[in-house]
């Protein structure tokens, strides 16, 4: 493949417009695409930018005079469960990633890995309505609690498996020397392999922080919302993804355009995070993606 | 001496096996509470609620059908434009710019970012640019000239199964494109050039070679991209109108069974809230079903390669 050739002119005229034309298709395909893309990103940026100002970020939500609301709350309500979900995934993720890697063997690294992808692909709704039933209902009340829950199981299958993928990378020789120099497993894993492969950790978390931002339906399940600021994690909490829902679906144009500025927020710190990713460490990791 | 460094071996796999477990106990979990939570639903109307085309939630009457028959048709326009577009993307990138890797790495990041945009902005974006859009360029177009074909009759007013399924394609084409994108990467060269040798095209080399060495791997991709379409959820509630309707026409109103969870969880007690939790039970078996035979068969293909989508 490496090297262009021509092809023999003997070669029939139906034979070259057919792999012209197949050039062609997949050029469009690559088009129809990119130009979607293009198109969301361009008009959120069009639309979002005469929302943004300072008030519009430092304000909570007023639903009565909207045009002096903003949506602090509802980003303070996405951090609170986004940080909720990380301080229950990243260890239980971490730790189920190290025992598909260094365990790689055992038919409960097998199998708990295959569970892990199947856990992957759920549509995060059913997620959302597991914890419904195991936290909002018993305890009659949505919170960002339920809220972080619900988004740690959004996050768990994300961070074990990019663990896991990254850590198989690190080189055998690594670990075996440590064994030969007859430092123990356990420390050879947390002190050696680990410290090899951090970044795809990193990356793990990274991608499944990302993920769990812009989640809407489990949160709408479980955090439901509100226009304040929550003082506790047991209440009702906005979420910059639940609010865009309700104001895109609202007849009021002010609350539209405010639904056009939360996107734009919420896209950016999206493809920062994303960038982060691919810059620095992504590349190498083959499971490192947003799905699939 | 021995003893100890045992045990700090032992400690270790114990916890890290805890956490593994927890993956499992998860999905075993979801499975529990899914059955518990629908039960109220599940008891009252049998098997019969999968076939059942009733929704109606003020005489406490409710059945599957109208949200899985919305499901299967817009997954299915979406599959129908999503698959051969990221098909030709993955060709593209991986036969095409063979020789320009870092070109096709950056084209392949750009259309990866497809998959960093939140449901929701997609549903946003649906809404006020998409619907509009559709609305008077396509389905009125299409409803004027081709009206008398069932598909295409009705009023289109933009929020039905056409514009559903059109934003499904457009989100699972990352999915489906990265991962047969993985799959043709692995492809050995000789496939191609025992081709090359014998006077192919390049066309001929990916048609008669690439594709058939590569093709259980790329219907892996294929069924994943399915399972994102069968559970994505706010961006089609946002844009399809949510009617509980068995309609021929894709201008017509639906819903889907993640969509009507979404759009009416919220006013739900009783019967009525164990119904929606039944079409989750239902999205539950469907993504365990469909995730489970792609990641067999993407593990077919690739034969631990260490390529995992």
């Amino acid at each position: 493949m490496a090297t262009k050739y021509n092809l023999p002119a003997s070669i029939s005229l139906q034979r070259k417009i057919v792999n012209k034309l197949m050039t062609v298709l997949v050029i469009i395909a690559v088009a129809l695409a990119i130009i979607p893309l293009i198109l969301i990103l361009g008009d959120v940026f069009m639309r979002g930018a005469p929302a943004l100002s300072i008030g519009f970020l430092a304000r909570a939500q007023n639903p009565l005079h909207v045009s002096s609301g903003g949506i602090a709350n509802a980003i303070v309500g996405t951090f609170t469960m986004v940080g909720i979900a990380a301080l229950i995934s990243v260890p239980i993720g971490i730790g189920a990633g190290i025992f598909f890697s260094e365990w790689s063997n055992s038919k409960l690294s097998t199998f708990s890995g295959f569970m892990n992808d199947v856990l992957t692909g759920f549509p995060s709704i059913v997620l959302g309505l597991f914890v419904y039933v195991i936290i909002v209902l018993p305890s009659k009340q949505f919170s960002a609690f339920a809220g972080g829950i619900a988004l740690s199981f959004v996050m768990l299958p994300i961070i074990a498996r990019t663990t896991g993928e990254s850590l198989k990378l690190v080189p055998m020789t690594l670990r075996e020397a440590s064994l030969a120099l007859g430092i123990p497993r356990w420390k050879t894993v947390l002190r050696i392999v680990i410290s090899t492969g951090k970044n795809g950790l990193l990356t793990g978390i990274l991608l499944a922080v990302a993920r769990a931002t812009g989640e809407t339906a489990p949160i709408l399940l479980t955090a439901s919302t509100s226009i304040y600021f929550a003082k506790s994690i047991f209440q009702p909490t906005a979420s910059m993804t639940v609010l865009i829902y309700n104001y895109a679906t609202s007849p009021y144009p002010s609350q539209q355009t405010q639904a056009w500025g939360a996107a734009l927020v919420l896209i950016l710190i999206m493809l920062a995070l994303n960038l982060l990713v691919k810059l620095t460490v992504g590349r190498k990791i083959k499971g490192a993606r947003m799905y699939a | 001496m021995r003893f100890r460094l045992l045990r700090g071996d032992v400690i270790l796999k114990i916890l890290l096996a805890a956490a593994a477990l927890f993956v499992i106990g998860t999905v075993v979990g979801l499975a529990v509470e899914l059955f518990l939570g629908s039960a109220p639903s599940l008891f009252k109307f049998g098997p019969s609620f999968l076939v059942g085309s009733k929704w109606q939630p003020s005489n406490n009457v409710f059945g599957a059908w109208p949200f899985i028959y919305g499901t299967l048709v817009t997954s299915a326009i979406a599959i129908v434009i999503g698959f051969p577009v990221s098909l030709g993307i993955a060709i593209f990138i991986s036969e095409k710019l063979k020789s320009h890797q870092t070109f096709g790495y950056m084209l392949g990041t750009i259309v990866d970012l497809l998959a960093a945009v939140p449901s929701v902005i997609y549903g946003l974006w649906g809404v006020f640019v998409l619907i509009p859009l559709l609305k008077d360029y396509v389905e009125k177009p299409l409803n004027k000239s081709l009206g008398f074909i069932s598909l295409f009759s009705g009023h289109p007013f933009g929020y039905d199964f056409f514009t559903a399924g059109i934003i499904l394609a457009i989100m699972i084409i990352p999915t489906m494109s990265a991962v047969t994108r993985d799959v043709l990467s692995v492809v050995p060269n000789s496939q191609r050039e025992a081709m090359y040798s014998l006077g192919a095209t390049d066309w001929e080399v990916t048609q008669k070679s690439v594709l058939p060495y590569a093709r259980s791997g790329i219907f892996g991709g294929f069924i994943l991209g399915l399972g994102r379409a069968f559970g994505e959820t706010m961006a089609v509630t946002m844009v399809i109108g949510n009617i509980p309707s068995v309609s021929s026409s894709l201008f017509s109103p639906g819903a889907t069974l993640s969509s009507i969870i979404a759009n009416q969880f919220g006013e739900s007690t009783g019967v009525f809230q164990g119904a929606l939790i039944e079409l989750g039970l239902i999205l539950f078996f469907v993504a365990v079903l469909i995730n489970g035979l792609a990641r067999i068969l993407l593990w077919r293909m690739t034969r631990g390669k260490e390529i995992k989508a």
